[in-house]
């Protein structure tokens, strides 16, 4: 259902990941590890489509993947329902029960200016939910999440691969995923130093 | 799109800032225009069509740098660069809550702020149209320089000198319209070429904006 083939990814105009291949069914999850900088944002943003890549092969379709980054996407001004109501509008999409899966009750009519941190990531998180797509790529979704509301996201997320989604997730948590696949991103370095195109090329000395 | 247009204007009206701050600067401008020339009538009611659209210009610039840079800050602008809605139908989006938190406040109220400087009478139905449709493609064009300038903190100082080139056919042709009207020559050709020029920005400026942001993103 997803295969990515020889992907290279870039950060800026440096290439951090080359080759990069795996390829998922419906009901996968695939968890993304390596030490910081080894390029697991990059690669969730190259598959997101954020980050353009210059070779290399995706099959999912763009309108199947959903993103969340390091940030929330909440509105402090806004109120709980009203910042969810937005993306529901957004993606045309309301399901009915994403405040109760999220534990976002009894703080609906709330200014998300006056969340905790643990509750504004749940509410961006509560995103996924509403858009309604398969392919869900999380950059770091458990930061800031109590372990009661870890395993409530854990929850959510095998619910997501056994109604057929797909999850790629970038942790440094044990999230209980029995059936999770581990790719580790420092496999696919790219390499740096000799005979990369940056060293060689006049013109792009100074350019990052 | 209807509901990234809506949340805006509603974000502009909560936190105060753009929608007040643009009709605010547009008043104070226009109530200190006659303390500094003199209170002559002759005088005033002749440079009352370039002051007050200058005054919409100026003010409309103002709001200019919140078009996305809050978006960006808090990752909304990535989450709706994946989403259904188009980067062409985003950036339309934005510029036309602009348009209605700035342009329109802005042309409803010069009419009370024509007769403060004494503009003839019949000039004040050629301001308002004038400023209705010049206005459009003031924030339309402004949010072009915001696309571009997107990913630079505190990057209103740059905004401002992209954006105050392409702002000024604008500014001749909206002034012309009243001038023109108020000394009893016909504004119609004026009209049109304003009107013109705003449907070019309103067809072209999406597709270059969105560029722009994608670029941006990376």
């Amino acid at each position: 259902m997803m295969t990515v083939t020889d992907l290279d990814c870039l950060r800026g105009q440096r290439c951090v990941l080359k080759g990069v291949s795996f390829s998922l069914d419906a009901g996968d999850c695939l968890i993304l590890r390596g030490p910081n900088g080894a390029g697991k944002t990059t690669l969730l943003r190259t598959l997101a489509g954020l980050s353009p890549s210059p070779e290399g092969r995706l099959s999912a379709p763009p309108e199947a993947i959903v993103y969340t980054g390091h940030l929330d996407a909440v509105k402090p001004q806004l109120s709980v329902r009203e910042n969810l109501a937005f993306w529901q509008g957004i993606y045309q999409n309301a399901p009915k029960d994403t405040l109760t899966r999220f534990d976002l009750d009894e703080l609906a009519e709330r200014p998300a200016a006056t969340l905790s941190a643990g509750q504004k990531r749940r509410l961006g998180l509560a995103r996924l939910h509403v858009s309604g797509r398969m392919i869900w790529l999380l950059d770091e979704p458990t930061t800031a999440l109590d372990a009661d509301h870890v395993a409530r996201f854990t929850a959510i997320l095998t619910d997501h691969c056994s109604s057929g989604g797909i999850a790629i997730i970038s942790t440094h948590l044990d999230l209980d995923l029995p059936r999770a696949q581990t790719l580790n991103v420092a496999d696919f370095a790219a390499p740096t130093g000799n005979g990369s195109t940056t060293s060689d090329d006049p013109f792009l000395q100074g350019s990052y | 799109m209807l509901a990234l247009c809506r949340r805006d204007i509603l974000l502009a009206v909560r936190s105060g800032g753009g929608f007040g701050l643009a009709l605010a600067f547009f008043l104070i401008l226009v109530m200190f225009v006659p303390f500094g020339v003199g209170p002559d009538r002759a005088v005033l009611a002749r440079i009352a069509p370039g002051i007050l659209w200058i005054g919409a210009l100026l003010a409309c610039l103002l709001s200019l740098d919140r078009v996305f840079q809050l978006d960006a800050e808090d990752g909304t602008l990535e989450a709706l660069a994946t989403s259904p809605i188009p980067l062409t139908g985003l950036v339309s989006a934005k510029a036309a809550a602009h348009w209605i938190t700035t342009g329109l406040p802005l042309t409803l109220a010069s009419a009370p702020l024509g007769y403060l400087l004494g503009l003839p009478a019949e000039g004040y139905i050629w301001l308002v149209t004038s400023l209705a449709v010049g206005t459009v493609s003031l924030s339309f064009i402004g949010t072009f320089g915001a696309a571009i300038t997107v990913g630079i903190k505190r990057g209103g100082l740059l905004l401002s000198l992209l954006v105050l080139p392409l702002y000024i056919p604008t500014l001749i042709l909206g002034a012309q319209v009243v001038t023109r009207a108020v000394s009893g020559q016909n504004p119609v050709a004026s009209l049109a070429l304003l009107g013109g020029l705003t449907l070019l920005t309103l067809a072209l400026i999406p597709i270059a904006a969105a560029m722009a942001l994608r670029a941006n993103l990376r």
